[in-house]
């Protein structure tokens, strides 16, 4: 696993809908930040291996989320597509610290938020 | 009271315990199962009575039990075991210095060892009026005698929090003879509990005994003077109440303990064997916090009394290690169980078992072969042998196939539907609609020579109604004839489900299922909460049969459906604004050149429906670019649902020297009766003033050509992969026609195609005589079509633009979230 240089704090559990996502923008990346229905938070990077298909805007059901471009499906759990599609969506450490979700950036991600 | 001081009385190690309730009195029980004689024990609690079973409060509220027959320990057990109990005189502090306890009255008792069983106190919302005459909680005998005081009126009560206490609150007074409301925050009750699948059953048992429950409901005020008179949602819905508990939570009581200086976090932070920040004082109970853990259910209280126990008496101990807890609902006749962590997730496996007839459900969650959690609804009789392997971490790999089936099933032969179905007696109901048994049909079956379920069901009766027991008929077909009988295919919606899109349309309105959960339950889905394929269907079959009652549910949209807009392959946006019958004017020509300039819209197109593309809007930007266009007077064009996409126009009779007939007017008020309807598939219009057909009316799904006489209504056309030419549906002379047929095609093609079929392969599957038979023939039937449609138009036409730019639907939609804090 890469290194985690900061976990960001962003906001209560409630401010992303059951069953959908947020997005994070960070100074390299956007990161994809998925509640589901039985509110588990999970993050990936916010394009597929695909396309780079916006996963933050695909429907999550059980913990997967579909890819709004071809319907590609993904793991949130491992960023794995599912079937007999192949590809790995970048799995980003995503957790709950009482209530607040927490996503862990690596140096590169958090970018000139620190050097600045 | 005359008190002798236990120094004086005894050698003995003096311990004292604050708190006479089920945690305190345990581990003292358990004190002196293993050593009687090691401590002289004085008891402080703060209520005016002998310690009693909690958790039978809610059999007490309901008059399933007596306060005697909750009763743990009896006054002579104190004196037996020579227990000094001070009931009713609570402890208000505690010196650790002089190793003292000083209670409300004043009384000094000195301690070798404390123990604290402080327990819990109920979450007050600090909402205006909770300190109103008749707002209780739940939590002891007092909050009892307070509502059986208001149950004795009758008269409505509500209930705040929907979680266990919470419902066993509600039932007992419902028992009680309260008109019961419950509210509750969240989406489903008993959210910590259950799973949306086993909450949905839960509320509709709840609602089948006359307790009214609403969820997302989010208390505002309490109202009243002096007595509670009713409860105000911030929504503004007003509740009446004569009374009003709150059942919201609990949170452990560290107050002694803070004021003492001992480490308190959210409880008091004890190690494994319960020992606090001072080697002297232990806690036990909900009032604790162990390895960040905080309990509100009575096993690990019981688990931790025996570890402290152990301590106390100086035996060899493992120590406490935490508790894996199960959770029962105690309302008689209600059977729901869970146990452990069945939120799914990790490299978990679920077994998901539903059988709508019985109401039953069960879920268990699988990792490594071992069973992580469960839930069950309705059949709970094996609760209690998950829970022992869960706890035991036996590996359930073996007894996999039949694991569902509960302990009487464990290693025997793997469930086949077929052998089940044979084992059944003959009188074995099978059809409940119709009441036929298995004999019937069997008899059916080898008398008459059937072969089909069709034929069954003509002879018998049997799925001839609602048809969920078509299976069950088949597999009976299957058991009776042998390799004879061929199972007709059917093409499931998805994975998740036997059902093809036919058979849930017609349960969905046979069964009156309103609700997704509903749903899923009711026709035994395979999964929790489906997939992306079955979940649009099923949001679109409900919109369509309850256009009233069903409220949409945006997680179960296709992202453009859920922000209307269509997304591009870079994750940008297409905005396409309405222009009704292709029609628009300077005004709008330059609010449109406004928004590309204010927004920096990259592209800019004339679309084939004749509107105008604004493409490569940031997500960010779109509710931004809908207010200048709303301010222009525009809405959305819906150029990206499942849902009448445009109508074209040629200019018609009102420019054109050919025109029979006014095109341009009638295509903008066709497209004012149809915008905004959710269809099973785009849909799309065209209206031509003369038989030249400019606006190419015979490849859409319902297009109109004006004749010298009349009007000739064309259907299911479209372009794309496999262009399709219309074929006549019938000529009509009025305008008003024109709308009536146009309003009844819609919805019959919204009643019956299924999901994602353009009108084009609809019509070829069923013949356009079916569609002439039900609206062009039957004029009763056409009009009741068409009154459907206008019904469902009253909620549907709605800007969404408008919503969402000037009254902040979805806002989370549109903004990334922030960077509260780094650490």
């Amino acid at each position: 696993m890469t290194d985690i240089l900061s976990w960001i704090d962003v906001g209560p559990v409630a401010n992303i809908p059951r069953q959908g996502a947020r997005t994070l923008q960070t100074e390299t990346d956007r990161i994809a930040i998925f509640r589901t229905l039985d509110d588990q938070v999970y993050a990936l990077l916010d394009r597929c291996p695909h396309k780079q298909g916006p996963l933050a805007q695909g429907i999550v059901h059980g913990h997967f989320v579909t890819c709004p471009l071809h319907n590609m499906v993904f793991s949130l759990e491992t960023g794995e597509a599912q079937g007999p599609d192949d590809g790995c969506a970048a799995k980003v450490e995503c957790k709950i610290v009482n209530g607040t979700v927490r996503v862990g950036l690596t140096e590169l991600q958090a970018g000139l938020r620190h050097a600045g | 009271m005359n008190h002798v001081p236990a120094a004086i009385k005894t050698a003995k190690a003096r311990l004292v315990v604050i708190g006479n309730g089920m945690a305190g009195m345990r581990t003292v029980e358990e004190i002196l199962s293993r050593n009687p004689d090691k401590y002289d024990i004085t008891v402080f609690g703060a209520e005016p009575r002998v310690n009693y079973n909690r958790i039978m409060l809610s059999p007490l509220l309901s008059g399933e039990k007596g306060f005697d027959e909750i009763v743990i320990n009896t006054p002579e057990w104190y004196s037996e075991n020579n227990i000094h109990l001070y009931s009713g005189d609570p402890v208000v502090s505690i010196d650790r210095n002089r190793k003292v306890v000083i209670s409300k009255s004043g009384t000094e008792t000195e301690y070798d060892r404390l123990l604290l069983a402080t327990g819990s106190d109920p979450i007050i919302i600090p909402v205006p009026g909770h300190k109103l005459n008749g707002v209780v909680t739940f939590r002891d005998v007092d909050d009892v005698d307070t509502m059986l005081g208001a149950a004795a009126k009758g008269g409505p009560a509500v209930v705040i929090g929907g979680g266990l206490l919470g419902l066993e609150a509600a039932v007992g007074l419902q028992a009680r003879g309260m008109n019961v409301t419950v509210l509750h925050l969240a989406g489903h009750v008993m959210e910590r509990q259950l799973d949306p699948s086993a909450g949905y059953l839960l509320a509709q048992e709840l609602e089948r005994r006359g307790i009214k429950v609403i969820t997302a409901a989010d208390t505002g005020e309490i109202v009243g003077t002096e007595n509670v008179t009713g409860v105000r949602l911030k929504d503004g819905t007003m509740i009446p109440a004569d009374l009003v508990v709150m059942a919201v939570g609990i949170r452990p009581n560290g107050r002694l303990a803070t004021d003492a200086g001992l480490t308190v976090e959210r409880g008091i932070v004890v190690d494994d064997v319960m020992t606090t920040s001072d080697p002297a004082v232990f806690a036990v109970g909900e009032c604790v916090q162990h390895r960040g853990q905080c309990y509100g259910l009575v096993a690990p209280l019981f688990e931790m009394a025996k570890s402290c126990a152990d301590h106390l008496v100086e035996i060899e101990t493992l120590g406490y290690a935490g508790s894996v807890t199960s959770t029962k609902l105690k309302v008689t006749g209600v059977d729901v169980f869970s146990a452990g962590d069945f939120s799914g997730g990790g490299d978990t496996e679920e077994i998901v078992f539903r059988d709508a007839g019985r109401g039953v459900y069960k879920r268990i969650v699988l990792e490594d072969g071992k069973i992580k959690g469960a839930v069950l609804y309705g059949d709970t009789s094996d609760g209690g042998w998950y829970f022992q392997l869960m706890k035991d971490g036996q590996d359930v790999t073996e007894l996999r196939d039949t694991l569902a089936f509960g302990q009487a099933f464990a290693g025997g032969a793997a469930g086949n539907p077929l052998d089940a179905v044979a084992a059944l007696p003959d009188d074995a109901e099978i059809c409940g609609c119709n009441g036929i048994c298995k004999g019937s049909i069997v008899s059916a079956i080898t008398e008459k020579g059937l072969t089909t379920l069709d034929e069954v069901k003509g002879h018998t009766k049997a799925s001839a109604s609602c048809g969920s027991c078509s299976g069950l008929v088949e597999n009976l077909l299957a058991a009776t004839l042998g390799g004879d009988y061929q199972v007709a295919a059917v093409k499931p919606i998805c994975t998740c489900t036997e059902h093809d899109h036919d058979s849930v349309r017609r349960l969905i309105v046979a069964k009156k299922l309103k609700s997704m959960p509903a749903v899923m339950q009711e026709l035994e889905w395979a999964s929790s909460d489906g997939c992306h394929v079955c979940r649009p269907a099923l949001n679109y079959y409900l919109l369509a049969a309850w256009p009233n009652e069903y409220v949409d549910h945006g997680a179960s949209r296709f992202i453009n459906e859920r922000v209307h807009a269509n997304i591009q392959k870079d994750g940008t946006y297409s905005v396409i604004p309405r222009m009704w019958g292709g029609l628009t004017n300077p005004r709008e020509l330059r609010a449109i050149a406004d928004v590309a300039d204010k927004f920096e819209i990259p592209t800019v197109k004339v679309t084939g429906g004749q509107r105008i593309d604004l493409l490569g809007v940031k997500k960010e930007d779109l509710p931004g670019v809908w207010a200048d266009l709303n301010a222009a007077g525009m809405v959305s064009g819906h150029a990206y649902g499942k849902s009448l996409r445009t109508v074209k126009s040629c200019v018609g009779q009102e420019w054109c020297r050919f025109g029979t007939q006014m095109s341009l007017s009638m295509a903008v008020e066709l497209e004012k009766m149809t915008w905004g309807s959710w269809m099973p598939h785009k849909f799309k219009m065209a209206v031509s003033g003369c038989p030249r057909n400019c606006a190419e009316a015979t490849i859409k799904d319902f297009g109109v050509v004006a004749t010298d006489g009349g009007w000739d209504l064309h259907v299911g056309g479209n372009g794309g992969i496999h262009v399709k030419a219309t074929e006549l549906l019938c000529k009509v002379t009025t305008d008003e026609e024109v709308m009536e047929y146009c309003g009844a095609f819609i919805q019959l093609y919204r009643e019956e195609a299924r999901y994602l079929e353009r009108t084009a392969p609809w019509i070829e599957r069923v013949g356009l005589k079916h569609v002439q038979d039900q609206m062009v023939d039957d004029a009763a039937n056409r009009k009741a079509l068409f009154d459907r449609f206008k019904v469902s138009q009253q909620k549907a036409q709605i800007d969404p633009w408008a919503e969402r730019a000037s009254q902040g639907v979805d806002a989370h939609e549109f903004t990334p979230l922030p960077m509260v804090a780094a650490e």
